[in-house]
Formats: C-alpha cells, structure tokens, sequence
C-alpha cells in the first residue's frame, strides 16, 4: 500500500449526494479476478453511451477535470454493497482523496484498506469546493493528512476529523494483516480460553 | 456490573485486544466466503505465503453470479465461469469447504448460514457481502467487510473494528393484515433514511419482532444496512431456539441446553440504554413499494409519487428529479397505477420458504398478466426442496411463474437474470439503485405477496384488497 502524507491536486466536483457503489462500479463489472483494469470502469453507466463512447455532459467526460485527482460529492458516498472494486476504480482512475459530508462505512473501511483518503468536511464546505471548482478552471486543494487540513489558495482552511489509527497506517503505508500478526499472541490466547 | 445491550455483550466477548480512541481486534466465528469478492484475497494470501487461519470456521459458496436454471449445460459466461473457477482452484488449494452449485448445501450465503445452524446466537460473522446483518436475526453480531478485510480475516480470524454506536428500533402493536416484515424494513428506512443508522449497531426491540418469526426477523435485520446501519439484530428467544434446535451446525445434545443458557443471557439488560432510540406504531404499517432510487424513497402502496417540488433543499429536489427521471416516472401518479414487466422473488431479503409460502398463496388458482415476466428463485438447495415437497413450484408454474435454482439472480443481475434498459420490476430483493438489476432497469422493492400480486396484475396493487 502507497503511503499517504499530503497531496495537491485538481478538483472534479461531483455534486450529487447518495453515490451508491453500483454507480461506481455496476455488479456485472465484478467478475474479474485480479485487481487492475477498474480505472476505466468507473461511473460506467452514467459516463459511457450504450457503444462505448464517452457521453459529453459526464463530469469526468468534461476536458477542464481531466486529470483531477481529488473527488469532491455530496453526502452518503459509497453507501451500498461492500464491494472493494468501487476504491479501486475510483483510485485507479487516478484519485488519491474523496471529499464528501458523509460516507457509507464499509466503503470508508475499504478506502483506508487501499490507501485513498476519505475526507468528511461540513456540508457548507463541500458546497463552497464544489462552487469554486465549478468556477474556477483549474482549481485545486490541498489535503494534509499529518495536520489534517485541507486547503486552496482561496483562503479556504478546513479541518477534518480522522481515526488516530487509520492516520498512522496511512502515513506509514502499513498493511493491516502484518500489522494483526504483530498480536499472534494475543490471537493465540483468545483462541485457548475459547474453544 | 454496569448494565449492557446485547451488542455489548457479544461485543465485549469478542475483544482480543483494544486501546483507548483506537478501533479494536475482534475475533470472528464465522466467516462466509462467496466468490466475488473473494479471488483477489486469495491472492493476496498466497503473494504472502500466508494461509488460512482457521478453516474450521470458514466456509465457501457460490451464489452470486450462478445461473439459475440449466446448470448442466455449459457456462456461456466467460467472466463468471473464470470467476467459479477461481473459488473452486483457492477452495482446493487452500482446503476449504466450498459448495459449488451442484452441492445440496448451496444457496445464497446468508439464507444457507441460518438454515444449517452454522449461525449462532452471540457469535461474529462476517462476509464479503454487505447483507451479512441478516444473521444477526438469531442475535448475533455480523457485517459485512471488503476484499483487503476478507483477506485479513482469512489469515488472522480476526478483524478491526471501531466501536459503533448503538440504536434501538422499537416496533410495538400488531402488524395489520397482508404486512409483512418486508415492510416493517421498509417503513423503518423510510422513517429513518438510508443515512439514519450510519455508525450504528440496531437492536430491533418490541413485541412486533417478539411475535416475528425467523424468516421474517432475517428479512428485517437483512436490510439494516440500507438503513446505513453497521448491523442489525434481534435477542435471542423461543422461537430462536426452536428454530435452531436439530440443524445441521447447531449444538446437540447436553450442549444443546449449556447453549441456550449462554444465549438467553446474550439479551439487553433492563436498565441498559441505547445512543439512540427510534420508535414506530405497528398499526401505521401498511405495505409498502419504493418509488425511486434508494431504498428510503418509500410509500405506502395507497400513495402518490412525490414530485420535486414537495421537498424542500434544492439538493433534495435534484435527487427527486433524477429519481424520477431514471424511474420514468413524471410525479404526482398513483402507485398503483404504475404497470411493472417483471417480478422478481428471491434474493437474500426474501428467498426462504416462509416468503415463497406467502407469495404462492397469493398466486395460488391465478394466472400472472401477460405483459409479465414472473421469477421465483429460492434461496438455498433446501428451500427448494422443501417448496416442491410442500408443491409451491406447481402454484408457482401453474400461475406461469418460472421456477428457478438457487443464487443471487436477479437481485445484481450478475448472472443471465437481469432486466432489459427501461423495463421495471416488482422485486423482493433489497436495492433499488440505478442499474442494480441489470442497466437501465427500474427496480421496486415490495414484499413477496405484493410482488406475487403485482405479476397477476400487471400493476402494483393493495395485497389487502385481493380476496
Ligand atoms: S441476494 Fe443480493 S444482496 Fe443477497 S447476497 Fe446475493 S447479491 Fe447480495
């Protein structure tokens, strides 16, 4: 897992609350067996025409977000299945930080599993980063994780809340499993006095 | 001791180790692997040398994306059969107990955990499946997890986990004739939103679920999730212990009674509280359909869609137009008046025999409308079986209902299940989210006998009003 310490980067502003994951990435896209290729697939029904092409009014279609790396929406994002794959379309489509005012909880656990911050801020701070972003060309943030800030060169200064462990795992880019097995020990003594 | 919920309880026997502010370890008891979001665990495992801690509480099935009718033939899926293939290569390679769907123990995890006992009152379950709640239904802890968790848990039989908050929903009163547990859920997430319970452990308290039987407390606690909950469960009882007593997994014998002593003691002390309480009147239940996307744009079956501008933030009144837009519908028409092309019942919500029951007393004598495409997919193996013992499946194809094998099917439309751009269905399953049955599709969640109505209709109708 890549760690995560800070990142500066475009903005796409995807105002839309309740993003449920089969949006993100549709059930009939789950059968692949390895971990690559989701990029593509990402928000495949809403982004894509019935022949493949690109359908122009898609944000993610829009020639001024090309290229962001900082997904802003509205709240409950990822609500729904638990399906890992919607992390990783989402990141392998090139974002590193989610911003919204509320996410689904399975799908904040499998984004902190894979390095992709999930970021709540106050609904009135989202709406003014979405505002900006949908008027400024170009617009970026930047997202701090050691200080837990994010920033533009707005004066915007949001401070946003994260689980003291899911910090330090970041920051360290530590897999969970190597991590659990540093208490095999403790496993192993549940494990006797519960049969 | 300070007095405890139920969640606490199991939660506080499960601790292997915990810090102050940190999420805690967890021991699992169960873990059910399904083959979707399991390939890319396995590799994880063995990219790491890493095997499975536990295979004496692991189990594996396929029931996502089989098919659920012709299964000697061929798979003409590329993806799902390299997807089968891929469980059946990790099951052997790891040695763990799968069942393919040619065993007699296959079905939808979450009907099959129940059904052979596995499940048990004060344990924690989980599973790559964000319906895994529904075994909370013999009072148990169970969540669903993700792929990098799935892995996790198969190498440690641990999990971590932050503490969430509890709820208690109260449904107190008698449920009216024709309303379901289906609708019960769905009246609770309409009260509460898809966001209400986020963060939270739901006790489901009251004589309502009292006097609810397995299947129907299963149906319940299913659903939680789409309320946002963590999970959902209900105290163990009678009827629990009725229900498990004999099955297959279920202790035996002087076991048997030092278990149901443990489990009657897993119940929520007296003076215990909740974070938080919702209450509703079981007489205001009426059955219910969705009209949109998500699962709290809910209404009683006597209802008018909503148009946008009955709502009030103009965020809440884009999410309505887009609803509706995706729905095909214009706002302001009655629910029963809306005409459906196919009727799903299944799916992990409703797929036991209780449900099939309810449905084919409904369809029994009749014939389903001809603009309809009417589905009947059981649960499991042995619901199947027990249905054409009872000869439901002869009501079912006599009304020219199909009469299918068990799986997932229509409720993801992983498999060849799935509705065509446009079309709309009367269906048991849980979501009704853009896409979920196949893209294009328009979804309205109901219970059994309102779908079994609404495919002899052709059109929602008022389970209540048919005689
Ligand atoms: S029936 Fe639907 S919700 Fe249940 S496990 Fe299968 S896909 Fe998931």
């Amino acid at each position: 897992m890549d760690a995560f310490t800070n990142h500066t980067g475009k903005v796409v502003p995807y105002d839309m609350p309740n993003v449920d994951t089969d949006q993100i990435i549709p059930a009939r896209f789950l059968k692949k067996i390895d971990r690559v290729g989701f990029g593509e697939l990402l928000f495949y029904e809403l982004r894509y025409e019935e022949d493949g092409s690109p359908k122009p009014g898609f944000i993610l279609n829009q020639p001024q977000y090309a290229g962001g790396t900082i997904l802003v929406s509205g709240p409950q994002f990822g609500i729904g299945s638990s399906r890992e794959h919607a992390p990783w379309a989402i990141q392998q489509y090139g974002f590193r930080v989610v911003i919204a005012p509320s996410f689904g909880d399975i799908f904040r656990n499998n984004c902190y599993q894979n390095g992709l911050l999930p970021v709540m801020l106050d609904a009135a701070e989202v709406d003014t980063i979405i505002a900006r972003a949908q008027e400024v060309q170009g617009y970026e943030l930047t997202v701090d994780l050691e200080t837990q800030q994010v920033t533009d060169s707005l004066g915007l200064a949001a401070s946003f809340d994260i689980d003291p462990f899911r910090k330090e795992n970041l920051v360290q880019g530590l897999d969970d499993i190597g991590l659990t097995l540093q208490n095999e020990g403790a496993i192993d003594a549940f494990e006797s006095t519960h049969s | 001791m300070a007095p405890k919920t139920m969640f606490e309880k199991i939660w506080d026997a499960h601790v292997v180790r915990e810090e102050e502010g940190k999420p805690s370890l967890l021991y699992v008891d169960l873990h059910l692997v399904h083959e979707v979001t399991s390939p890319q665990a396995f590799d994880g495992l063995r990219l790491n040398n890493r095997r499975i801690r536990r295979l004496d509480k692991t189990v594996a099935v396929a029931d996502h994306n089989v098919p659920t009718n012709d299964r000697d033939k061929p798979l003409t899926d590329e993806v799902s059969k390299a997807q089968l293939e891929a469980m059946q290569r990790n099951a052997d390679e790891f040695g763990l107990e799968y069942h393919d769907m040619f065993s007699e123990k296959q079905g939808i995890v979450h009907v099959i955990g129940p059904e052979q006992g596995r499940t048990q009152p004060g344990m924690i379950i989980v599973c790559g499946d964000s319906h895994t709640a529904t075994h909370g239904a013999v009072g148990a802890m169970a969540f669903g997890i993700g792929t990098s968790e799935v892995e996790h848990v198969l190498a440690t039989q641990c999990i971590w986990q932050a503490k969430p908050k509890t709820m208690e929903v109260r449904v107190d009163g008698t449920l009216g004739f024709g309303v379901t547990p289906k609708d019960v859920i769905l009246a609770i997430i309409g009260k509460i939103g898809t966001s209400g319970g986020i963060g939270h452990a739901i006790e489901y308290t009251g004589s309502v679920f009292r006097e609810m039987s397995m299947e129907g407390r299963m149906t319940v606690c299913n659903m939680s999730i789409e309320a946002g909950a963590r999970t959902g469960m209900v105290a163990p009882d009678e009827t629990t212990f009725a229900y498990l007593k004999g099955r297959e997994y279920a202790p035996s014998d002087a076991d048997w009674d030092a278990a149901v002593e443990r489990w009657t003691a897993l119940r929520t002390d007296p003076d215990a509280t909740f974070d938080t309480v919702v209450t509703l009147d079981a007489a205001d239940i009426q059955p219910q359909v969705t009209w949109g996307t998500n699962p709290a744009q809910v209404l009683p079956v006597g209802g008018r869609v909503p148009k946008p501008d009955e709502f009030e933030s103009s965020q809440e009144q884009g999410a309505v137009e887009k609803a509706l837009a995706y729905m095909g519908l214009n706002g302001g028409e009655r629910i029963q008046d809306i005409a459906v092309d196919t009727v799903f019942i299944g799916s992990c919500t409703n797929s036991r025999i209780e449900d099939l029951r309810a449905a084919a007393a409904v369809a029994k004598g009749k014939q389903k409308a001809d603009t309809v495409r009417a589905l009947v997919v059981p649960g499991s193996w042995a619901v199947k079986q027990q249905a054409e013992e009872e000869g439901l499946d002869q009501v079912f194809t006599d009304a020219g209902f199909e009469w299918r094998d068990a799986g997932c099917s229509m409720c993801l439309a992983m498999n060849p299940d799935r509705l065509a751009p446009g079309e709309r269905s009367a269906s048991t399953s849980n979501r009704n989210f853009e896409g979920r049955q196949g893209p294009g599709g328009r979804t309205h969640l109901v219970s059994p006998p309102m779908a079994a109505a609404a495919a002899i209709a052709g059109h929602f109708v008022d389970v209540r009003e048919l005689n």
